[in-house]
């Protein structure tokens, strides 16, 4: 009978603690597994917040900044461009396409970002996926509005319902656009951006809002004009906040973001969405690590639960090896046979792990699709999941060597007589 | 009773001690012949673990020979001496003898997987082991095929006895030594196991060497040593002291 057999029958044997001993060693793994996954798929679904996009433009400003505002909506622009300044740069021979955007007003304390329809076309996030929607299409009348996900799903919106905006990004705003109401025209997919939060109409609906408004004040009922009224007038913008390039060959990306760089009418800064999306997530990424390193630590906890387990049961266990040496089993006999059980735990404690895993991603991963649109990528097991499970096997035959070693030390001093 | 055949176990000068200037075993000679049933009688305090760990290989004298199948067995390394108890010796304990989690036969044919001498005496009958291990149970009377696939943890103490016994036997031994094996059994049983033992022995012509304090057995074999008149150091200790484990 070999020494495997004989490790897998005296397991069997104690069922009920080898069992619960590699769950605990399965669960710790599947949480590490689980924890690394979604730590690499949340850096990369941030870092590609936008993606495709090969610079923005923004007032000059650090790129921390132009990014948290133009792609974040989070915090205010120094400063705005002018329509011709954008006009000229756009012209470029270099530029494929442009996005512009006009942020300042709200609604609900979500952002209204005024834009054209070049994002429906051209913006990508992701793994290069285009916007698309739940319901509806995109804004075609002056008062059509797009809602992200979550502002239909948080204010209960369908598209054909009559919203009103307010001035200003204050959650509670003074003043409202009340003259002039939108029309949900759409309602977009979850996309896991920031794209989830932001209420969408054209460039010249933002305009429309404030064609009445002199110098950032709302205007009195003697001078206002009509939503309809309005409609008639000239509403190409005077200046846009910040715009979105795609470019013709990605080649040009530095020569075009010199250009914006050193454009004399206006202080302008471009910068390389990807580049400034990376040098983000180092600053908030920090989290994420502290929560892998409890996740090693949780493994650490499985396997000196293992080492436990294995020299709790030595000592009971003194009578069946001094009947193996009675009958031949050499001193290195035991010493395997214990080692044995260690591997038995760590290997099939890893293999339950991964199913875990496994299976947990399989049933998330349309929950957190459909809630978050975070997208999980289900891959076999990468490089770091080998790393692991060669890891965690060593330090499993590491620490199995301790009871292992009492065992042969045992089993000399007893001989074949043990009288318990 | 047969002509003496070749000496199995010759002790000489045999000395040991736990401790260097204590000694609790000093045999000047003890000789055992191929074939024999020898009982030694051994109450507590007479040094007959230290004998029968002397005997298995388990401990080297501090001065004597041990001479097994006319092997200096304290001359061979650690590692030797386990594989020559492997291939030679069968034992048989009071109790608990069996590994509780494996089946009866797979209990019986344990040594096999560690003694490669007794591997091949199984073959060289042109059995397997499971068939020989069965034929082994059925000769010493436990023939219900229901109760070898029980765990050995159901067994009556008499029957892990038996099982016990043919785990000493399996692969034809030289010697099979047993230690106080009737020890738990009502006085019935005990004899009808001893005759079983007797027989078995006789058939694998293995050497029996049979260790109790019980002395109403003595009769049933050919020869009885008495191992507090042998041995030397049990004389200049006083009994009841507790024996060194």
């Amino acid at each position: 009978m070999s020494i495997l057999h004989l490790a897998v029958k005296s397991l069997s044997n104690r069922k009920t603690t080898a069992l619960l001993t590699i769950f605990s060693i399965a669960i710790s793994v599947a949480l590490l597994l689980g924890v690394e996954r979604v730590r690499v798929e949340a850096r990369n679904s941030f870092t590609s917040t936008v993606s495709g996009t090969d610079l923005v433009v923004g007032a000059r400003s650090s790129s921390l900044n132009l990014l948290l505002y133009s792609v974040f909506h989070l915090g205010n622009a120094t400063n705005n461009i002018t329509w011709e300044t954008y006009q000229e740069l756009s012209s470029n021979k270099a530029v494929a396409w442009t996005i512009p955007i006009a942020l300042g007003d709200s609604h609900q304390g979500y952002r209204v970002v005024g834009t054209a329809q070049t994002l429906f076309e051209h913006f990508r996030f992701g793994d290069d996926q285009p916007i698309s929607f739940k319901n509806g299409k995109p804004f075609d009348d002056l008062y059509d509005a797009v809602i992200g996900s979550e502002v239909a799903a948080v204010l209960g919106y369908q598209a054909g319902q009559e919203i009103v905006l307010s001035h200003g990004v204050e959650s509670r705003s003074l003043q409202t656009h009340q003259d002039k109401p939108f029309r949900i025209s759409g309602v977009l997919k979850p996309t896991g951006t920031p794209m989830d939060r932001v209420v969408m109409i054209s460039l010249e609906g933002i305009e429309a809002l404030h064609i009445d408004w002199v110098n950032g004040a709302a205007p009195n009922a003697l001078f206002s004009v009509s939503a309809d009224r309005a409609r008639l007038m000239d509403l190409q913008p005077s200046s846009i906040t910040a715009y979105f390039v795609g470019l013709k060959s990605r080649v040009a990306a530095f020569r075009y973001q010199r250009a914006v760089n050193e454009y004399r009418q206006e202080a302008l800064t471009a910068i390389l969405p990807g580049v400034a999306l990376g040098e983000l997530w180092q600053l908030v990424g920090s989290a994420e690590k502290a929560l892998l390193a409890v996740s090693v630590m949780v493994v650490i906890a499985g396997l000196v639960g293992m080492l436990t387990t294995i020299l709790t049961s030595l000592n009971e266990r003194r009578r069946e090896m001094a009947i193996l040496r009675s009958v031949g089993a050499r001193p290195w006999h035991i010493f395997t046979l214990m080692m044995t059980e260690s591997l038995i735990y760590a290997i099939t404690g890893t293999l339950l792990g991964f199913l875990l895993m496994y299976g947990m991603l399989f049933a998330i991963q349309p929950v957190l699709q459909m809630q978050l649109g975070l997208h999980i990528t289900i891959a076999l097991p990468g490089m770091f999941e080998w790393i692991l499970a060669v890891a965690i096997v060593i330090s499993a035959t590491i620490l199995g060597a301790v009871p292992a070693w009492r065992a042969y030390k045992n089993s000399l001093a007893d001989g074949l007589t043990v009288r318990l | 009773m047969s002509s003496l055949g070749q000496p199995v176990i010759h002790l000489k000068d045999v000395q040991f001690g736990w401790q260097p200037g204590t000694v609790v075993l000093d045999i000047p000679e003890l000789l055992i012949h191929q074939g024999e049933k020898v009982f030694i009688r051994g109450p507590s305090g007479s040094g007959k673990t230290t004998l029968l760990g002397l005997l298995g290989g388990v401990l080297t004298p501090v001065a004597g020979v041990v001479s097994v199948l006319r092997n200096d067995i304290g001359r061979f390394s650690p590692a030797r001496r386990d594989h020559f108890r492997a291939n030679h010796i069968g034992f048989i304990f009071q109790m608990f003898n069996l590994i509780p989690y494996l089946s009866v036969v797979d209990n019986v044919t344990l040594p096999l997987g560690f003694a490669s001498k007794r591997r091949e005496n199984v073959q060289s009958m042109g059995v397997d082991a499971r068939q020989e291990a069965i034929r082994l149970l059925n000769h010493l009377e436990l023939t219900d095929p229901q109760l070898l696939q029980r765990p050995v943890t159901e067994l009556s103490i008499g029957q892990q006895q038996r099982v016990a016994a043919a785990r000493a036997l399996i692969g034809r031994p030289d010697l099979v030594i047993a230690d106080e094996p009737t020890s738990a059994l009502d006085s019935d049983t005990r004899e009808a196991f001893i005759r079983l033992l007797f027989a078995e022995c006789e058939a694998a012509g293995s050497t029996l060497v049979f260790v109790s304090h019980d002395s109403a057995l003595e009769a049933l074999f050919d020869r009885s040593v008495a191992l507090n008149e042998t041995n030397r150091a049990s004389q200049y200790r006083p009994l009841g002291q507790p024996e060194v484990v």
